[in-house]
């Protein structure tokens, strides 16, 4: 499996350009879930894992969870506020995928700045551009529910750091924290189906009118 | 055992209230799970409470001050709650603010997710790992998104959203904190045990230590309503419920405080005081000055609470950053801003609901219209900004004596001008409102004021007076041992 950690990080890195390039909300969320079914499988690959049951149920719930319940419960809100298909970006698509590109070199910038063990260098660099490529995203697009898929990004980023750097006696903690982004997702669901009914539309720059 | 009956309690009669038909049954429930809750938080100061979950679960002074003020102004919450949602019942109403008529969300749901929140924050801060910390602080979001979607409007929704964004992206900055910090620890994390963080601390790599440190108090603080983390505070408080922005203001803010005051102690035990304290000076510092700004002239009085409490977030650290003396004067004001900011709040919804107005130019003539809320308005605003004779004035005062102690003269000076600033700002509006002639709209909704609405404020505002008088021992030893766990 070690072998494998490196197209994985690889195959995560194309897919935040990728995620920053598209424009279709469905393809962003399909995006999104291939992200998170590689980053899932990425606790059997590392240097220092010792496969077990333990591990390997851990992961499939991951798996689960990020790449089948979460891209089930965004399409289907997609589906009932009946949304342009499209992203509406703020920032154009090719300075969006010019902004990754920095975002990556400021990535390889961190990850040598905390000193890891070289064989995570390239896990570690994809992860902390995940981190990044998710909150470009939260901020660059226009609609509510491509905020919750950068959300949902960085969220891709941090699990995949936090697998590369904890050990494996706290994976309860992990799973208490996609418990956590579970019932997040489900919220913030609803919120976007209460928004597209409450302002026929769910752009973010529509609903602006708390301010001082 | 009393450890997880603090947290099941209020969960399982969340479970109930969601599935309770009868209002009244619904709103007796929620009285008595904050009344069991309360009782069991008094139980733990006469008998410390076992650790529950292999040590995951403990009580220390820090966690046993914040546990005591989630239990006092949730109880008081829902005393008061039993006339509010009282005056809520289903059906169509006038959104005031001129966009048609709108429905209030299922009163269930809505005790369903009181509950819930009361069960969240309260598993914050029992939790002794942080790792359950932060998976507190995001329940705690999850839970109170829809007590501010309460009222069924654009701008509610609004509110809503902004504060689930924002606190959740605040929260996965944390995230990225608490996984730092595990990986700080040499040779691989080994456990997120508070404990045992801080015994490994002085051997942790020092740079993912600091930016643990900073990633968690850029993450909590979002949550806690620092500026210029604090965007969706202003918002969800003033779109909120009045019962809910109490609980927001008065214990939600605390619970954030207490993740980054856990990451604080794991940071002192490794000689990272001052790196800190400079941190927290200047979050502290701008949270005060901002705060000032946006009070001064604001014409929306629960907009005007909302600043005021991220101007009292901003001295909770700035006391952090001075050190020493200000330890103790900053827990204490915790203190005194919880009961004076929920009071304040609480008010603030007996006068929403004769005014149906938010402005304080539309507002006029509290005292006499509602002479009981309209005094006690007056009284908190005495409370809040800090006058003599009450606590929040000790509380600032020991903050700032800490700050000339210290030759910091430039840092007091300026947290005097936003204090002066603030104090003048807020008495202009409060003055406006409680003085002048009753709108006659207003006029026609005047009704005695329930009993019931009146005995939450007036309990807290007391508290609020007695902690100005004199500290009872019990707690003075309490804030101590705190102050202790914080190095001073």
């Amino acid at each position: 499996m070690r072998e494998l950690l490196d197209p994985m990080a690889a195959s995560v890195i194309l897919a935040n350009l990728l995620l920053l390039a598209c424009s279709r909300l469905q393809v962003g969320v399909t995006l999104a879930a291939i992200q998170g079914i590689l980053l899932s499988l990425a606790p059997l690959a590392l240097p220092q894992a010792e496969p077990n049951l333990y591990l390997a149920a851990f992961c499939a719930t991951a798996l689960c969870v990020k790449g089948l319940i979460f891209p089930w419960m965004l399409s289907r809100t997609l589906q009932r506020v009946k949304a342009r298909r499209e992203m509406e970006p703020l920032l154009g698509y090719n300075l969006s995928v010019l902004a990754g590109i920095a975002g990556l070199v400021l990535a390889v910038w961190l990850r040598g700045q905390l000193g890891l063990a070289d064989a995570l260098a390239l896990p570690a660099t994809a992860a902390f551009m995940t981190g990044i490529t998710g909150f470009l995203l939260v901020i660059i697009r226009r609609k509510a529910i491509t905020q919750v898929i950068g959300y949902l990004v960085a969220e891709n980023g941090i699990f995949l750091f936090g697998t590369l750097v904890s050990s494996h006696a706290e994976l309860w903690v992990e799973l208490s924290m996609l418990l956590d982004l579970f019932v997040a997702i489900f919220v913030m669901g609803i919120a976007i189906h209460n928004i597209g009914q409450e302002f026929a539309s769910i752009n973010t720059d529509r609903i602006e009118s708390l301010k001082d | 055992m009393v450890l997880t009956a603090l947290v099941l309690i209020p969960l399982a009669a969340s479970a109930a209230a969601f599935l309770l038909r009868a209002n009244g049954l619904r709103r007796g429930l929620l009285l008595a799970a904050s009344l069991a809750h309360a009782a069991l938080t008094a139980a733990s100061w006469i008998t410390p409470p076992a650790p529950a979950f292999h040590g995951n679960l403990a009580l220390d002074p820090l966690g046993q001050l914040f546990l005591t003020l989630i239990s006092l102004v949730f109880l008081a919450a829902a005393l008061y709650g039993v006339n509010y949602l009282g005056g809520e019942e289903a059906g169509p109403r006038q959104d005031f603010q001129g966009q048609g008529l709108f429905l209030n969300a299922p009163e269930a749901r809505f005790t369903a997710c009181l509950l819930l929140f009361l069960a969240s924050m309260t598993l914050t801060v029992l939790a002794q790992n942080l790792a359950l910390v932060w998976v507190g602080v995001e329940a705690t979001t999850l839970a109170s998104a829809p007590l501010i979607y309460f009222h069924r409007h654009s701008r509610s929704l609004e509110a809503a959203w902004k504060y689930l964004m924002v606190c959740s992206v605040g929260i996965a900055l944390a995230l990225i904190g608490n996984i730092l910090l595990s990986a700080a620890q040499p040779g691989g994390a080994s456990s997120m045990l508070l404990s045992e963080l801080i015994r490994s601390a002085p051997a942790m790599r020092q740079p993912w230590l600091k930016a643990a440190f900073v990633f968690t108090l850029v993450g909590y603080g979002t949550k806690m309503g620092l500026a210029p983390m604090h965007t969706w505070l202003p918002d969800a408080h003033s779109e909120a419920p009045s019962m809910g922005s109490a609980l927001f203001s008065g214990i939600l803010l605390n619970c954030a405080f207490l993740g980054i005051l856990r990451v604080y102690q794991v940071a002192l035990s490794a000689g990272l005081a001052s790196f800190c304290q400079e941190l927290f000076l200047a979050f502290g510092l701008f949270s005060m000055g901002l705060a000032a700004v946006f009070i001064v002239g604001q014409g929306d009085y629960k907009r005007m609470l909302a600043y005021s409490s991220v101007e009292h977030m901003g001295l909770l650290v700035l006391g952090l950053g001075l050190g020493g003396g200000a330890v103790f004067g900053s827990m204490l004001h915790a203190v005194n801003h919880s009961l004076a900011k929920s009071m304040l709040f609480l008010l603030s919804g007996n006068i929403l609901a004769v005014y149906h107005s938010k402005s304080t130019y539309d507002v006029r003539g509290v005292t006499r219209a509602l002479p009981a809320t309209g005094w006690l308005w007056l009284l908190g605003f005495l409370a809040i900004t800090g006058t003599p004779p009450f606590g929040a004035f000790v509380s600032e005062f020991t903050i700032l004596r800490q700050a000339f102690a210290a030759g910091r003269f430039g840092v007091a000076a300026t947290a005097l001008v936003f204090l002066a600033l603030i104090f003048i700002g807020m008495s202009v509006s409060v003055l406006r409102m409680a003085q002048g002639t009753v709108p006659p709209d207003a006029q026609r909704r005047l009704r005695p004021e329930p009993a019931l609405s009146l005995i939450s404020p007036l309990v807290l505002g007391l508290a609020a007076l007695a902690l100005g008088l004199v500290i009872p021992e019990t707690l003075r030893q309490l804030l101590q041992q705190a102050t202790a766990a914080l190095g001073s």
